[in-house]
C-alpha cells in the first residue's frame, strides 16, 4: 500500500463522515418539523400546562432545536440514544437484543448469495449470447422488477402452504439444531437472494466482459490459451476491482430488502423494530434505527469505493 | 442500488456471433414491454370505467371466492369484487407513482444542470446534499417521513419523489458535464449565448434519450417503493387501495391459494417487468446508433 492510495482512502473516509453528518441532520429536522412534541404525546388528552413544561423541562424539550440536535449527536456518538417514548427501555438495549438478528440473516444472506453469483455471472460472460446467457437475462430483469413482498408470498405458498416444508413465521428463539437454523432461515435468505443475486450476476457479468474485450485477453487467444484459463487466469483477476464494487453495492441493497423481509416473516430483527417504531410514533426509536441504517449503508458504499481504489492497478507501485 | 442496473443493461457490447438471434430475442421482449405498459396506461385512465362493480360494495356472501364469470378475480376478504377493486387501485398504483417520478426527474434534472453550469462552489454544495440524501436508504427515507407527517398521498409523492431524485440528478449532471465541453456549446458561449439559451436548446434536447431511460427506470423504482410501504401498512390508507394494499388486505387468502392476493401481485409484476423490457430495449437501441 503506497503513499496515494492512502490518501485517497482517508480522503473517501471523510467524506462519508462528512456525509453521515448531513444524513444525521436531515433525519432529526424532519422528525422534528412537526409542532407537537413528546411531552404531549406521553400525557395525551390529560395534559395541563404546568405539567407539559415540567415534562418539558424534564426532557430537554424546552431548549432550542439547534441545541437539542446537538446533545442528540453527542448522545449517538457515545452509543447513547436515549430512552424509548413507548416503555422507556433504554434504546441501545433495545437495539443490541435484535442487531445480532439482523446480522446473521445478513451473514447468511451473504454466504448464500456471493458464490452462486458469481458463478452465474462468470458463466454467462463466458458463453454471452447464448440461450443460457439470454434466460439469465430475463430471469434476472424478472427478480429485480418485482416487490420483495410478492416473492416472500411466492415462497410462503410453496414451501409452507402447499409443501408443508417450511413454517411461514421466522421462529428463531425454537433454532437449536443446525437442521432447524435452516428451516428458521431458509424462507427469509431466499428472498433475499433472488433480487440480490440478480443484480450481483449482472454486474459480474459485465465486468467480466470487459475485461474479456481488452486486447492482452485477445493476445492470450492468439497465444492458444483455452476459454477456462482466459476467463480464469487473465480476466478474472483484473475483474476483482469491479467485482467486489458490485458486491458491496448490492449488499447495500439488504439493508432496504430486510425490512419487508423481516415484517412478512415475523423475524425478531432491526426492521421490525424500528416498523412498530413507526407505527407507535416512537420517535427517539425511529432515529436511532435510521442513523444506524444509514451508517450501515455509508459503510458498505466506502468499502465499495476503497475496493475499486486498491484493486487499480495504476495506483500500485 | 438505484443507477447501477441501468448502466450494465445499456453498456451491452454488441456480439458479431450472435448478434441477430439477440436482437431478435432484445425487440420481441421490447415489443411485449411495450404492450404491457400501454396496457396498464390505458387501463389507469378508462379502468374505472370499466368497472363492473362499485369497488367498496360487498357484493358476495363468499369471501376469497375463486374466479367465475360473475367475479373475473374471485372476491377480497370482505366478499368484495376484486376485479373492480384491482380497476379501482391502477390509478393510486400508476398515477401517485407517475406523479412521484415526474417530480423526481424535474428536480433531479434541474439541479443536474443548475450544478453543471453554476460555479464549483454551487456544484459542490448541490453534489454533496444529493450525495447525502442517496445514502439514506428510500425505504428507511419513507419510514421517516411517514412517521413524521402521516401517509397522505401527497406526502407519499413527495417522499418518492425526493428519495429517487439524487439519482436522477448524478445522471443528469454527468451527462449536462459530457455536454458542456463539447465544441458546439463552447461556440455558443463565445456567441455570447445566455446560460439559460445554452442550456434549453444546446444542452437538454441532447440529454434527452438517457433521460428518458432513467425516468422508466426511477418510475419502476417508485412503484416499488410504494407497493411496498402500502404492503406494510404506511401507504395509501383505506378506504382507497393501491395494489400493493391490496396484496396486504387478502394476505389470509394465501393459504388457500386465492386469486384475491396473487391477482394484485401479478398486476404489480406485469407492469414493473413491462417497464423494465421496454427500457432494456431502448437501451440496446440507443448503444447501435
Amino acid at each position: 500500500m503506497n503513499k496515494t492510495v492512502l490518501r485517497l482512502i482517508i480522503n473517501r473516509i471523510g467524506l462519508g463522515i462528512l456525509t453521515l453528518w448531513i444524513v444525521s441532520l436531515v433525519v432529526f429536522f424532519i422528525t422534528n418539523l412537526l409542532p407537537g412534541d413528546a411531552a404531549q404525546e406521553l400525557l395525551g388528552q390529560a395534559s395541563t400546562v404546568q405539567t407539559l413544561d415540567a415534562l418539558r423541562a424534564k426532557l430537554g424539550l424546552d431548549l432550542p432545536l439547534y441545541v437539542r440536535y446537538f446533545h442528540w449527536l453527542g448522545g449517538m456518538l457515545v452509543g447513547d440514544a436515549g430512552t424509548s417514548m413507548v416503555n422507556g427501555i433504554p434504546i441501545s438495549q433495545l437495539i443490541w437484543s435484535r442487531l445480532p438478528n439482523t446480522l446473521l440473516l445478513a451473514a447468511f444472506v451473504t454466504l448464500v448469495s456471493v458464490p452462486v453469483a458469481m458463478f452465474i455471472g462468470i458463466v454467462s460472460a463466458m458463453y454471452r449470447g447464448s440461450w443460457f446467457d439470454r434466460y439469465i437475462n430475463i430471469l434476472a430483469v424478472c427478480a429485480v422488477s418485482v416487490p420483495e413482498f410478492l416473492i416472500a408470498t411466492i415462497a410462503v405458498l410453496i414451501f409452507a402452504v402447499k409443501l408443508g416444508w417450511l413454517s411461514a413465521l421466522s421462529h428463531i428463539e425454537n433454532a437449536h439444531t443446525f437442521g432447524e437454523m435452516l428451516k428458521v432461515f431458509a424462507m427469509p435468505v431466499l428472498t433475499l437472494c433472488s433480487v440480490l443475486v440478480a443484480q450481483m450476476a449482472r454486474m459480474t457479468r459485465a465486468a467480466v466482459i470487459d475485461q474479456l474485450s481488452s486486447s492482452y485477453v485477445e493476445m492470450a487467444l492468439l497465444k492458444g490459451a483455452s476459454p477456462i484459463r482466459m476467463v480464469l487466469r487473465h480476466a478474472l483477476p483484473n475483474a476483482i476491482g469491479p467485482i467486489a464494487n458490485a458486491i458491496a453495492l448490492s449488499l447495500s441493497y439488504l439493508l432496504g430488502g430486510v425490512i419487508i423481509v423481516e415484517s412478512i416473516f415475523n423475524y425478531p430483527g432491526i426492521a421490525t423494530l424500528m416498523l412498530n417504531a413507526v407505527s407507535s410514533r416512537d420517535m427517539p426509536l425511529i432515529q436511532a434505527c435510521a442513523m444506524l441504517f444509514c451508517f450501515g449503508y455509508l459503510v458498505m458504499v466506502l468499502m465499495a469505493d476503497i475496493s475499486e481504489i486498491v484493486s487499480n492497478p495504476r495506483l500500485r507501485k | 442500488m438505484n443507477t447501477h442496473t441501468s448502466s450494465v443493461t445499456a453498456a451491452e457490447p454488441t456480439q458479431k456471433a450472435s448478434f441477430s438471434s439477440r436482437f431478435h430475442v432484445r425487440s420481441i421482449s421490447g415489443l411485449i414491454g411495450l404492450i404491457l405498459v400501454g396496457f396498464w396506461l390505458v387501463i389507469s385512465v378508462i379502468g374505472p370505467m370499466l368497472s363492473p362493480y362499485p369497488p367498496n360494495d360487498f357484493v358476495s356472501n363468499t369471501v376469497f371466492g375463486p374466479m367465475s364469470m360473475k367475479h373475473f378475480f374471485g372476491t377480497d376478504y370482505l366478499g368484495r369484487d376484486m376485479f373492480s377493486r384491482v380497476l379501482a387501485g391502477t390509478p393510486y398504483t400508476i398515477g401517485v407513482a407517475l406523479a412521484a417520478t415526474v417530480a423526481a426527474c424535474l428536480a433531479g434534472v434541474i439541479s443536474g444542470l443548475v450544478a453543471a453550469a453554476a460555479t464549483s462552489w454551487v456544484d459542490m454544495t448541490i453534489s454533496r446534499t444529493q450525495d447525502a440524501l442517496i445514502s439514506i436508504p428510500s425505504k428507511m427515507f419513507a419510514l421517516i417521513m411517514v412517521a413524521s407527517f402521516g401517509s397522505s398521498v401527497p406526502i407519499l409523492i413527495l417522499t418518492a419523489a425526493i428519495a429517487y431524485m439524487p439519482g436522477s440528478f448524478r445522471i443528469a449532471r454527468s451527462l449536462a458535464v459530457n455536454v458542456m465541453t463539447l465544441d458546439y456549446v463552447q461556440v455558443a458561449r463565445l456567441r455570447g449565448e445566455s446560460m439559460p439559451y445554452i442550456i434549453f436548446k444546446e444542452v437538454l434536447p441532447n440529454m434527452f434519450r438517457p433521460v428518458l431511460t432513467d425516468f422508466g427506470l426511477r418510475f419502476v423504482f417508485i412503484v416499488l417503493l410504494l407497493s411496498a410501504m402500502s404492503f406494510l401498512g404506511l401507504g395509501i390508507q383505506p378506504p382507497e387501495a393501491d395494489w400493493g394494499s391490496l396484496v396486504r388486505e387478502n394476505i389470509g387468502g394465501l393459504s388457500s391459494g386465492a386469486p384475491a392476493v396473487i391477482m394484485p401481485a401479478i398486476a404489480i409484476a406485469t407492469l414493473t417487468i413491462g417497464v423494465n423490457l421496454l427500457i432494456d430495449s431502448i437501451g440496446s437501441k440507443s448503444v447501435q446508433h
